[in-house]
């Protein structure tokens, strides 16, 4: 167990706000690159951390030992449907007094295209893709969190890059 | 540069605001959000589960909540499905469709507190009526200290349960004086509460029904008050040949 996972299991309430901290940005960026809507992601990150704090409080010691945290909030992330809308409209949401307001695209305009090409790929390549190389899980963590074996993964990775390369070719 | 650096340039921190709705949603913390009152400006708290607590939004609130709840505060909007609800519970005194986070108080507090939400405006009824209701006949001083800590006054309607002796008795939120206050704005008469107290009136009667009433409820007051007999006891009353009124139940 590592040590954010054994301070979880110590005192989920304590722990849970570093858990949001270290894996949040991981989640976020990685959804972006998925949905390719800040407003999507950040609820689709807010949806998983909330799921996944659920879920931690009916864990018992067991489970705790066979968690690994990334894989785990990722199946979450990946299995939130279309349906996760509904439930914004049963908790508070947060307002920014500070005027950067909470709901501004933090994106920066030039990376926009990646979306375009991201979108291109079929929906498993790009998966693997954004996974591997945006969030930076390992094979066998994607593999965990999609419910995919290890050499698909890695074809899908392999075919999803060759993809984006001749996309990228064709923009030249 | 090769498309996996560029991929990995893709990503950056946590955009303002997710982890504040990650504590929202999971109830580390609870939104806030300040109303209108009869009583000046109100501090509403409130959770996925409901409105948590009401308090005058004087300097420290949040210190305050904190204190109280062990859980920060953060401004926030109220849930989207009954955030509406919040002003009309607060104008009606009574949570009606407002859901209610009373989940730090006991069953028998919690019990008290949803009988006292039954209380209807302009109405006030004695702290032993609430200990009867709640079936502890003799708990008026435990109900007094619900009362008390009522996280949520104003929508749950403390102000209206007042002492057995007509007088209004003590107010958390303020103060008796607010008490007064928000019982004039209601349309009850605190004056002539304080006056059927000084001539030990505890409940009166319509002899054109034969029904005895809590001087302020509204069915003895719809008789028209020229002929209403005064009585110092429900024993009293029931000599008298009169029976107890279904609606205010004064027992």
């Amino acid at each position: 167990m590592d040590d954010l996972t054994a301070a979880l299991a110590g005192d989920l309430d304590g722990a849970f706000p570093t858990l949001v901290e270290s894996a949040g940005p991981g989640l976020y960026w990685g959804l972006r690159r998925l949905c390719g809507d800040h407003q999507e992601a950040e609820d689709l990150t807010q949806e998983t951390f909330i799921r996944a704090y659920r879920s931690l409080g009916g864990f018992d010691r067991d489970r705790f030992d066979e968690l690994r945290l990334s894989p785990w909030l990722w199946t979450i992330a990946l299995n939130l449907g279309r349906n996760h809308l509904r439930s914004r409209s049963r908790r508070p949401t947060f307002v920014d007094l500070h005027e950067h307001a909470a709901s501004e695209d933090p994106e920066p305009p030039d990376t926009v295209a990646w979306d375009d090409r991201l979108s291109a790929l079929p929906i498993n390549q790009r998966r693997a893709v954004v996974l591997r190389h945006v969030v930076g899980l390992g094979i066998g963590e994607i593999s965990e969190a999609t419910g995919r074996p290890e050499g698909t993964v890695k074809a899908d990775i392999h075919r999803g890059l060759d993809r984006l390369r001749r996309v990228m070719e064709q923009e030249k | 540069m090769s498309i996996e650096d560029k991929l990995s340039g893709l990503a950056g921190g946590l955009p303002d605001g997710i982890s504040e709705g990650v504590a929202l949603g999971t109830g580390l913390a609870d939104g806030y959000d300040l109303y209108p009152s009869p009583l000046g400006e109100v501090v509403v708290t409130f959770n996925t589960e409901g409105v948590s607590s009401l308090d005058l939004a004087t300097k420290g609130y949040e210190t305050r909540f904190a204190d109280r709840h062990g859980r920060r505060l953060l401004r926030a909007e109220p849930p989207a499905d009954w955030g509406r609800h919040i002003p009309e519970a607060m104008e009606a005194g009574t949570p009606g469709r407002l859901p209610v986070d009373l989940r730090s108080r006991t069953a028998f507090e919690n019990r008290v507190l949803h009988i006292a939400a039954t209380i209807p405006r302009g109405e006030v009824r004695p702290y032993g009526w609430l200990a009867r209701e709640a079936e502890k006949p003799g708990a008026s001083r435990a109900v007094g200290s619900t009362m008390a800590r009522n996280p949520i006054p104003l929508i749950i309607p403390c102000h209206r349960v007042v002492r057995s002796d007509g007088h209004l008795g003590e107010y958390s939120l303020g103060g008796p004086h607010n008490k007064w206050e928000l019982l004039t704005h209601e349309g009850v008469e605190p004056a002539r509460l304080v006056e059927l107290a000084e001539h030990r009136v505890r409940v009166q009667g319509d002899p054109a029904t034969g029904v005895y009433c809590h001087p302020t409820c509204h069915v003895i007051r719809a008789s028209g008050q020229w002929n209403v007999v005064d009585f110092t006891s429900t024993a009293a009353a029931q000599s008298a040949g009169f029976r107890p009124c279904e609606v205010c139940r004064p027992g």
